[in-house]
């Protein structure tokens, strides 16, 4: 009697626990009843940018954890933290381990302004001062100078009005966040009182949304400021807008038109915060003995175009705006994994087409490295779902050959072991998730973060001490290699 | 009042899809065994599931407690901090809804193919008028495939 054996199961690897990678892996696992998901993360705890972007007084934004959670107890999914995919295993190995290796690793770096003296002391990139006030453990030293009176932020997105509150916030609302400990510390000490977000474009162009806007103008002690020159011209467009963009500009216009409100006699005045707009950044100026920020040199712009596609142009004519600490919020940047992997340096995503990896078979993407750092989390979502729609797609039509054998983790394990490389499992990431937990209970917070991944990786059981050596003296030289 | 022969017919009738009152009762005079509320959801992929909620259940709540196959529907559980929860009403029962505030409408404003008569499903409560409507799960994505589901393959 010839008697088929069932096909194996098709086995699926994943790089990066973000939103994308968990995303991806809970759609397959999800319309695929034997697929076998397994989610690399180059830091032992997972989440990307729920845990380590979003901003911490927006807790309700990282319940999707809750459901990243449930994927990962599946018993189909497994999760290895601490494995840097093009370092510790490349990718030409996990996809002799695994019928689909899917990329999800977003985007680690950020665009530079290209400017001089954009590497003054008092300059920062939003993407570090987020991850240094978030806890990510490669901007736990930044020390950011908060002595001066006023901060520009150039950037005009959701990233730029998160630092603007957080630096503008009262800290009885930050300090029953999980911000770090240090940053609040540093923030404790802050002489910031004014910032501005500066944009190259104009009202109509603004990236940031409105629920974030509305947040900033209802920030108790700070006082919007707002030229309602800014939108005078603008209102048969405003008219013909769609719904999202007409409540977003309009907001802005009543904003900039109200009065302000009248101060009791002996109050301390207020904190402001302002919207600048059709100014492009020069240079960034250094102070008088040449050690520091002391103000931004801008063109000041005119729009060509209208609508998304309007471009910013110099008009020849510049202004000077003083202040001493600068953040560049002008977009996140991918990075090329590994040689094996096509990438686009220009456009900073991996070259694909709905997922899959343009001329590399059973190789896929999703989220920010497939469609640029752009969005929120239901923006990735419906990306990630895209990806996997391939995934199955392929496996159903016979593109993805999943009857050869492979032996997923256990190929990459011994490996990791040859390297010295000791993944951390879904519960040693839950005993670090309680120790963090109990850390911040003591001081009203939902949880304190641990920022050095030594410790993490103290607080996961059976971590011997000459491996948590090894892989603490690799991550140094990963961050060092960055060059920041 | 009427006849425990006629409330049997009526629970018959209102067991059906046939969404009319029989001899005009109005449902809220007459105890039924359940006073549930039954909502058609379309789904992506056009299946139509039928759910039941009690009144006060806002529609997230009715999607997650009958363990509707809703890819990524209510991300935020809930708390005005995502649109993932968009759904289309028939537009004789969106006329009745309660008025939307600023808070639902910045997040709807980011949902994809917002119609004239959508809503966040976690801010809309069931109330017995709305029994047996029927509510549209939009797309995700601008170019929908035909989406593919081996959940079943052994």
């Amino acid at each position: 009697r010839w008697l088929s054996s069932p096909a194996p199961a098709p086995r699926v690897c994943v790089v990066g626990s973000g939103p994308a990678g968990f995303y991806t892996a809970q759609h397959i696992l999800k319309h695929h009843g034997g697929a076998l998901v397994d989610i690399y993360e180059k830091l032992p705890v997972p989440f990307g940018l729920v845990r380590f972007g979003v901003a911490p007084d927006h807790p309700e934004v990282k319940n999707v954890i809750n459901t990243f959670t449930q994927t990962a107890h599946s018993e189909r999914c497994a999760y290895y933290g601490n494995v840097t995919v093009g370092r510790d295993v490349t990718v030409p190995e996990l996809q002799r381990a695994y019928h689909a290796v899917v990329l999800s690793y977003g985007a680690e770096d950020n665009r530079v302004l290209g400017i001089p003296g954009e590497n003054l002391p008092g300059v920062y990139s939003a993407r570090a001062f987020v991850g240094w006030y978030n806890g990510l453990p490669e901007n736990r030293d930044l020390k950011p100078d908060l002595s001066c009176d006023t901060a520009l932020i150039l950037g005009h997105g959701n990233v730029a009005l998160d630092i603007a509150r957080i630096l503008l916030s009262p800290l009885q609302l930050l300090r029953k966040t999980d911000i770090t400990d240090s940053s609040l510390a540093a923030l404790a000490c802050s002489k910031v009182k004014r910032v501005w977000l500066v944009g190259r474009r104009g009202p109509l162009q603004v990236a940031f949304t409105i629920k974030e806007l509305r947040e900033m103008i209802n920030l108790p002690g700070a006082r919007a400021v707002l030229d309602p020159a800014d939108f005078t011209g603008l209102e048969s467009a405003v008219k013909d807008a769609p719904r999202p963009r007409k409540r977003l500009t309009e907001l802005m216009m009543k904003t900039a038109l109200e009065k302000p409100v009248e101060m009791q006699a002996g109050a301390a005045a207020p904190r402001e915060w302002g919207l600048k707009f059709q100014r492009s950044p020069l240079e960034v100026l250094p102070s008088a003995d040449g050690s520091r920020a002391r103000g931004v040199r801008l063109a000041l712009t005119r729009l060509e175009g209208s609508g998304d596609s309007a471009k910013a142009v110099p008009t020849g004519d510049e202004e000077e705006l003083e202040c001493g600490l600068v953040l560049s919020s002008i977009g996140y940047r991918s990075l090329p994994l590994d040689p094996a992997v096509p990438f686009d340096s220009q456009r900073g995503v991996i070259p694909n087409s709905s997922g899959r990896v343009e001329g590399v078979p059973g190789l896929y993407c999703s989220g920010w490295v497939k469609r640029g750092p752009t969005g929120v989390i239901i923006t990735t979502m419906n990306d990630s779902f895209d990806t996997a729609q391939s995934v199955l797609e392929d496996l159903q039509g016979g593109v993805l050959d999943a009857s050869p054998f492979r032996e997923g983790f256990g190929l990459v394990e011994s490996i990791l072991r040859s390297r010295g490389v000791r993944p951390v499992s879904f519960s040693d990431w839950q005993k670090i998730d309680a120790a963090e937990v109990a850390r911040g209970k003591a001081a009203g917070k939902p949880r304190e973060k641990i920022v050095d991944p030594a410790e993490m990786l103290a607080a996961a059981p059976a971590a011997s001490k000459a491996r948590q050596l090894w892989v603490l003296s690799t991550c140094e030289l990963y961050t060092s290699r960055k060059g920041h | 009042m009427y006849s425990s022969k006629s409330l049997y017919m009526l629970q018959l009738l209102k067991a059906s899809d046939l969404g009319f009152s029989f001899l005009g009762a109005d449902s809220s005079n007459i105890s039924y065994s359940e006073d549930k509320i039954t909502v058609h959801f379309i789904n992506r992929d056009g299946d139509k599931l039928t759910a039941k909620g009690k009144p006060g259940d806002s529609l997230l709540d009715v999607v997650v407690d009958n363990n509707l196959d809703i890819d990524g529907f209510g991300a935020c559980e809930g708390t005005l901090a995502c649109s993932t929860c968009h759904l289309i009403f028939e537009d004789h029962i969106f006329e009745k809804l309660d008025a939307i505030t600023d808070e639902e409408m910045d997040m709807l404003d980011l949902a994809y193919g917002l119609t004239e008569t959508s809503r966040l499903g976690c801010q809309i409560c069931l109330k017995k008028s709305m029994n047996d409507m029927t509510v549209r799960v939009p797309e995700a994505v601008a170019d929908a495939r035909q989406s593919v589901d081996m959940s079943k393959n052994s």
